[in-house]
């Protein structure tokens, strides 16, 4: 089955991300197969994108893309204007699998990118027992995570270390905020809260966000724009804009028009299915 | 905290049950000091001689403790080296098996052609025995860091060094506590081995004589002094590897201190 590309929005003074007909593989020959087909994406400065689509349909390849740690075999990636490495753009991360760091507490894990990342990185000697702390420690208050700061990480449940990974990627007012599966592993309550908290803080800082994500809800719920991949290869079928108003709530989740949205774009996914191959 | 004292209670007893019975079935057996001599007897040539045998000892510990420095030094340098990429790890394991595959009493007279006897032999012998399990466990640490914990620090931009420093090093640091436990004992072995085939010091060499005197109540003092010494080595790197690499076994002093 073959569908329509779906088209990138025109390119405007406010686009902040931009695949130009980006294709990535892996391998040579025979053995070469197509992460990514020809895709063009265009997001907007302080935009939040959910990119939802099967297993396989190059969805983390994306965020890595712009993140710049691959590079496309074809095509080009441009953030902030320059081609992705060119500019120093603040990026925040993060995944399924929280990856704290055992040997620190959660107030020096969330506290890491401080420690990374110019212009901080410079200042980190001399602020990290005073105003860096104080940050972190707003940020782990902000999440729910008040007096967890001197807490290890096997000392904290699986939300509530996704919550301080959430914290590390954000302490550094990241411009571009990657986000793969973070709520994946969750519970459904968990989730649902920290849906809420994520909306929050990206309301507050505006930062741009890629998420990844399986669960079409969650997309409706957080995103201002959802782009439907299909796989082999990995492409963009469609791209559609989510109409509800801010601060969503779960009961919104609950109305016709979600539904209808939510069931729209899970037909979509379903029919995307590649056809098995008969041997 | 009580089962704890308990275990300690019954290691304590097994330790000194061990020597009543060796006590005892020397009585009982007739034994002759020749062959092995009482503990009590051990402990009183150890007691006598102890003028003569305290600078041999200070030998021992002095060659150990430099040999063990020194491949420390060059064991973190080259398991950075061999593990900080995929690659190097893999091309450069074979050679490194092979090395270490070697039995180290070997190389000592290749090390008495080079440096001539005495101290330095010694210190060559105790270095190249504990290099090995410390290449290997820091390689090892540095080489099975997840690559999430990598990527992580690479959308941040971090540099190479900056992955290392802070997170392929202290991720790598119970491996590397693990391997100096072993590797401290280890280069008693080969001081120990050097000293009793090239020098004139030190309590390899004082064993050495002794034997050729047949008086082994010292051969055994001797084994007692090098016991002693290994144990409070392994017991300061234990305590050193418990503060810093708590984390990896989730204590809870670690996590409140």
């Amino acid at each position: 089955m073959t569908t329509a590309i779906a088209e990138a929005p025109p390119r405007t003074e406010d686009t902040f991300i931009e695949l130009e007909n980006v294709t990535l593989t892996y391998g040579h020959g025979e053995k070469q197969t197509t992460a990514l087909g020809l895709t063009n994406l265009r997001v907007n400065q302080g935009d939040f994108v959910a990119l939802v689509g099967p297993s396989g349909c190059g969805k983390s390849t994306i965020l890595k893309l712009v993140t710049g740690l691959i590079k496309a075999s074809e095509g080009y990636v441009y953030v902030a204007g320059r081609e992705v490495g060119a500019t120093p753009v603040r990026v925040g991360m993060a995944f399924q699998n929280p990856t704290m760091l055992p040997w620190l507490t959660v107030r020096d894990n969330v506290m890491m990118p401080l420690k990374i990342v110019p212009p901080f990185r410079q200042e980190y000697r001399s602020k990290k027992n005073t105003e860096f702390r104080d940050r972190a420690e707003a940020l782990l208050k902000e999440v729910g995570l008040a007096n967890f700061g001197d807490k290890h990480p096997w000392q904290l449940s699986g939300g509530m270390l996704q919550r301080a990974s959430l914290c590390r990627a954000l302490i550094h007012e990241p411009q571009l905020l990657m986000l793969d599966e973070p709520f994946g592993a969750l519970d459904q309550f968990t989730r649902e809260e920290l849906w809420a908290v994520m909306q929050e803080l990206w309301m507050k800082l505006k930062p741009t966000v890629l998420l990844v994500t399986h669960d079409l809800k969650e997309a409706g719920y957080l995103a201002t724009r959802i782009c439907v991949m299909r796989a082999r290869p990995g492409q963009i079928v469609d791209d559609a804009e989510v109409p509800f108003p801010r601060p969503r709530t779960i009961d919104m989740s609950y109305t016709p028009t979600f539904v209808s949205m939510t069931q729209r774009l899970r037909e979509l996914i379903v029919s995307q299915r590649p056809v098995k191959e008969t041997v | 905290m009580n089962q704890q004292l308990r275990l300690k209670i019954w290691s304590g007893v097994l330790i000194v049950g061990f020597f009543l019975l060796w006590e005892a079935l020397c009585w009982l057996f007739n034994v002759s000091d020749i062959i092995v001599p009482k503990p009590s007897q051990v402990i009183v040539t150890l007691i006598q001689r102890a003028p003569a045998l305290w600078p041999h000892t200070l030998q021992t510990l002095y060659t150990t403790i430099v040999g063990f420095g020194l491949g420390i030094v060059i064991g973190i340098a080259l398991g950075v080296l061999i593990g900080s990429s995929r690659l190097a790890y893999a091309v450069a394991y074979p050679l490194l098996v092979g090395f270490a595959s070697i039995p180290k009493v070997a190389v000592v007279p290749i090390f008495v052609l080079w440096f001539g006897a005495g101290t330095v032999p010694a210190v060559l012998t105790a270095m190249i025995m504990c290099i090995f399990p410390i290449v290997v466990n820091v390689a090892t640490g540095l080489a099975t860091t997840e690559p999430e914990l990598e990527d992580v620090m690479r959308a941040l931009r971090a540099t190479k060094t900056d992955i290392l420093w802070n997170v392929g090093l202290p991720r790598t640091m119970p491996f590397f506590f693990a391997s100096l436990k072993v590797s401290v004992t280890l280069a008693f072995v080969g001081t120990v081995i050097s000293e009793t085939v090239a020098s004139n010091r030190g309590i390899g060499n004082v064993m050495m004589i002794a034997s050729s005197n047949f008086d082994v109540p010292l051969v055994f003092a001797g084994l007692m002094i090098l016991a002693f010494l290994g144990v409070s080595l392994y017991a300061i790197f234990s305590l050193i590897e418990g503060r810093i690499t708590g984390w990896a076994h989730r204590k809870d002093e670690f996590a409140m201190g």
